[in-house]
């Protein structure tokens, strides 16, 4: 490492490692300093995503999806078996692998691109300087012409039901479960409590979510939330919505959770707890106070839309500042910090940002929602497709959920896409894509689609918008 | 050190300038090259770029101000302005530039599958509409609102058109008035028109031309064209070829006049009418007649998207010999243009419609324009003008003869 910088990163997650890599294509001298550490007491570059988030999930979500299948739906398509088993260790080992694979993969190509990875913690100092405090050796201090804060984000806590790292747990812990809990209590009816409810009710968990907010999944559209809601209520999800929690207590029974349901108090047990109501954004000790930046009371640290803090020259991005906590939110973000150093144009489009849940089937949109178009008092139309019409859907016997595509009434402009089935967070890049270049419905219609594919369901749900579905009866 | 900002000089035709407005403001950091305010003239909009860094201290001259060449508009100091000012300010110079040139690029004019529906359903081109989408690419919406302020500010013909009743009713009700002062651009339009009028022998001779042909060449080709060009085989092309053959044929009506004498170039400048937010405005095309089909079109594009930004420039709109202007983008069936001195002839083209006419004995649809040659009958004697237009005709009606020359 050198004592000086063109830009200085803290933090190697999604947004941060992204940062540093753009920042050094643009031909400038970059650190990218992070402090993660495993829980096998090995630090790695990549922050919550690749370590105890997506990747991790992504792979148990995927291999209990067909431990389910092969238990449950290879008899449909005539294949017999003879006892599927469970090897949670093996599948474990498998997760652990890939993640040690790409965060390894990180470091490899911070080091290509000549960017510094310091592993230890970083602290911005008054004056662009920055106090890089290395895991085995004494701080110093780094002349930084630019910095980017991305520090991230960690799960919030609640003080009724405090993680012991056994029995209530955050969602890394209950990512890392070395025996498949019989019983599995969920706080939290988010993306999280979801994905992680999916996969241990999959393993074979009887799982209970419980959710203050009266609505399933309030942050989605309307239509999708209900198909959702009762595909999840049919493989046996028990989700209590409007449902407070009030404590937990660890006991010889296991976890006993109490929660009020409508003010009348109630209570389940279970064998482990896990609380996924939401994250914080990760931001103690990352700025001195005289720092010049300015904090929120939860922990943002204040931005404007270029993520420009109040200091000249120092940016923040990702988890850490205000927006949806995503990592492809955050990685777009230090692109757009990056080139701004840079001198070149650059901005992050935050109307058009796909959010993913991965259950099964997955839910994806873009957009907006019906209920957030009609508030707008916007005149607007829709068409939806369920995939039980999609041949590509019968065939993969995945026949559950819609695509739902909502556009201007006046200018035919694609406002949303909505959808829940299969591989709908692949679907959605489509609409992504489409609503990036304003594109209007039409220009949906008049694009070919494979056959026989899921993305026909796109197609179609542009088609019925003006009623011109072909291959569903039109409403 | 202290420079004095000053109107920079202005070109010979030019006496004086507006003060339209101020990008800094007394006390604000500035970097080299940065625009610092926007004069108006008659014919563009200049911009005055500041020639250090460094800060305004003092501004001389207020928005909305008539100047000459040479006024002082501000005092500059000169001077580093801080570092970290630089890296913001580098940061924010650059983008609007880049946005500037991308929109270029798409014009060059990919769209979107409904956006070419649209254009080619209402034959517009796609240079003649703003796009709003990523990098300025056209939006389907960006073309309905197109067709649509088209729409109000053209009442279409036979069209009782409710809506003025609507918007007279409105009048009643308020009964205000609202006094504006026209912009130099207006102004000098204005000026010119009237001026064309009161000098000129103006005349116009009208004629009619079968488009099946250029249609078909157009739709046989269009693909192949675009691919092999990376530009669209607009009408215009063909319009402006044809004139050059027939321009070649009558050269006077290629010239002007001056005082009592006639000039005649053996050049062909050509300038194509373009409506623009700001008002109606000529870019000049030179030397069509050494163009291809597939350069004129591209010229054409980049000039017309350069006086909708407002960034043409002076030599950009001088010097051309000959005239087209297009009333039919906007519906009009029949027109008489005004002449575009010191030129001496202008052609007016229309809108295409499908009209019954007796083909062979026979009566066929055929999409039928309208042509209109107005004309200074000064220098150009009615068979001239007659003859240009019906040479004209048969170079559209059958295209072959334009590579053939016949």
């Amino acid at each position: 490492m050198s004592n000086s910088y063109d830009v200085v990163v803290i933090g190697a997650g999604p947004a941060g490692y992204i940062a540093a890599i753009r920042a050094a294509q643009h031909g400038m001298k970059v650190a990218c300093i992070d402090e993660w550490k495993n829980k096998d007491g090995k630090n790695a570059f990549g922050g919550t995503c690749l370590n105890a988030g997506c990747i991790p999930s992504k792979a148990l979500l995927e291999s209990s999806e067909l431990f389910h299948r092969a238990g449950h739906e290879f008899k449909k398509h005539g294949i017999k078996t003879s006892g599927v088993e469970l090897d949670l260790a093996a599948m474990q080992k498998r997760r652990a692998s890939i993640v040690r694979q790409l965060t390894n993969g990180i470091a490899g190509l911070l080091k290509a691109n000549k960017v510094d990875g310091l592993v230890g913690h970083g602290k911005l100092l008054a004056g662009r300087k920055v106090e890089f405090s290395p895991v085995d050796g004494k701080p110093e201090i780094i002349d930084a012409t630019n910095v980017i804060l991305a520090s991230g984000s960690t799960p919030i806590e609640l003080p009724f039901a405090a993680f012991d790292g056994d029995n209530i747990v955050d969602s890394w812990a209950a990512l890392e479960f070395d025996e498949v809990p019989k019983r599995l209590g969920v706080i939290g009816a988010g993306v999280i409590g979801l994905e992680l409810g999916s996969v241990w009710a999959r393993l074979g968990s009887e799982v209970t979510i419980i959710e203050a907010m009266h609505d399933f999944l309030f942050m989605a559209d309307r239509d999708i939330a209900a198909a959702a809601g009762k595909e999840f209520k049919a493989q046996g999800l028990d989700i209590k919505l409007g449902a407070k929690l009030t404590g937990a207590s660890v006991g010889k029974n296991g976890v006993k959770v109490d929660y009020e349901d409508a003010g009348v108090p109630n209570s389940f047990d279970v064998d482990k707890l896990v609380v996924a109501v939401g994250r914080r954004p990760y931001t103690e000790d990352l700025c001195a106070d005289d720092s010049g930046i300015h904090v929120d009371d939860r922990g943002f640290i204040e931005v404007d839309d270029e993520c420009r803090t109040r200091v000249k020259g120092v940016f923040a991005i990702g988890d850490c500042v205000r927006g949806p906590m995503l990592a492809h939110k955050g990685s777009e973000e230090g692109v757009m910090a990056a080139d701004l150093i840079a001198g070149e144009m650059s901005e992050v489009n935050y109307g058009v940002i796909p959010s993913v849940i991965y259950t099964a089937p997955e839910i994806a949109w873009v957009g907006l929602t019906e209920q957030e178009i009609k508030e707008s008092g916007r005149e607007y139309k829709t068409g939806s497709f369920p995939f039980a019409a999609s041949g590509r859907a019968k065939a993969m016997e995945q026949t559950s959920g819609l695509v739902k595509v909502i556009a201007a009434a006046d200018d035919d402009e694609v406002l949303g896409v909505h959808i829940v089935g299969p591989m709908a967070g692949e679907l959605i890049g489509e609409a992504v894509l489409a609503m990036e270049f304003s594109a209007s419905t039409e220009d949906i219609q008049r694009t070919i689609h494979a056959h026989p594919s899921l993305a026909e369901a796109i197609h179609e749900a542009a088609l019925a918008v003006d009623k011109r579905a072909l291959n569903f009866p039109n409403k | 050190m202290s420079i004095e900002i000053k109107v920079p000089p202005l070109p010979e035709s030019v006496a004086d300038a507006t003060l339209v407005a101020w990008h800094k403001h007394a006390g604000d950091a500035v970097s080299r090259d940065e625009n610092l305010v926007d004069l108006e003239t008659d014919k563009v909009v200049l911009e005055v770029p500041a020639p250090a860094d460094g800060s305004i201290s003092a501004i001389k001259i207020e928005e909305g101000a008539t100047v000459t060449a040479g006024v002082v508009l501000a005092i500059l100091d000169e001077g580093d302005a801080p570092v970290a000012d630089q890296v913001v300010e580098n940061a924010k110079a650059e983008p609007a530039e880049v946005v500037v040139e991308s929109a270029d690029i798409s014009k060059t004019i990919k769209t979107s599958p409904a956006v070419r529906r649209l254009l080619e359903e209402h034959d517009l081109d796609a240079t003649m509409v703003t796009g709003t989408g990523k990098d300025g690419r056209l939006t389907k919406a960006d073309v309905l609102s197109f067709l649509k302020s088209d729409e109000s500010s053209n009442t279409a013909p036979g069209d009782p058109a409710p809506e003025i009743i609507g918007e007279g009713a409105a009048v009643m009700l308020e009964r205000n008035e609202q006094r504006v002062p026209m912009t130099r651009l207006r102004a000098r339009i204005a000026e010119r028109l009237v001026e064309a009028q009161q000098t000129a022998a103006m005349l116009t001779t009208f004629n009619e031309v079968d488009l099946t042909e250029v249609m078909a060449l157009r739709k046989r080709y269009r693909e192949s064209f675009e691919k092999q060009h990376g530009v669209r085989l607009g009408f215009m092309s063909f319009f402006a070829k044809a004139s050059v053959e027939a321009l070649k044929r009558f050269p006077v009506v290629n010239a002007s006049v001056e005082g009592t004498d006639v000039i005649y170039h053996n050049y062909y400048d050509i300038g194509i009418a373009v409506s623009t937010e700001r008002g109606l405005m000529v870019p000049v095309l030179r030397d069509v007649d050494q163009m291809s089909f597939a350069q004129f079109e591209r010229d054409l594009g980049e000039l017309a998207l350069k006086a909708q930004d407002g960034k043409i420039g002076m030599e950009e709109l001088t010097g051309g010999t000959f005239s087209i202007t297009n009333g039919g983008v906007f519906g009009s069936m029949m027109s008489t243009p005004i002449l575009n001195q010191p030129q001496s002839a202008i052609l007016g083209m229309h809108a295409i419609q499908q009209r019954p006419m007796a083909v062979d004995g026979e009566i066929m649809l055929r999409p039928m324009m309208y042509l209109a040659l107005t004309y200074d009958h000064r220098i150009i004697d009615g068979k001239d003008s007659v003859q240009f237009l019906v040479t004209l005709k048969e170079q559209l009606e059958d295209p072959s003869r334009l590579l053939l020359q016949v």
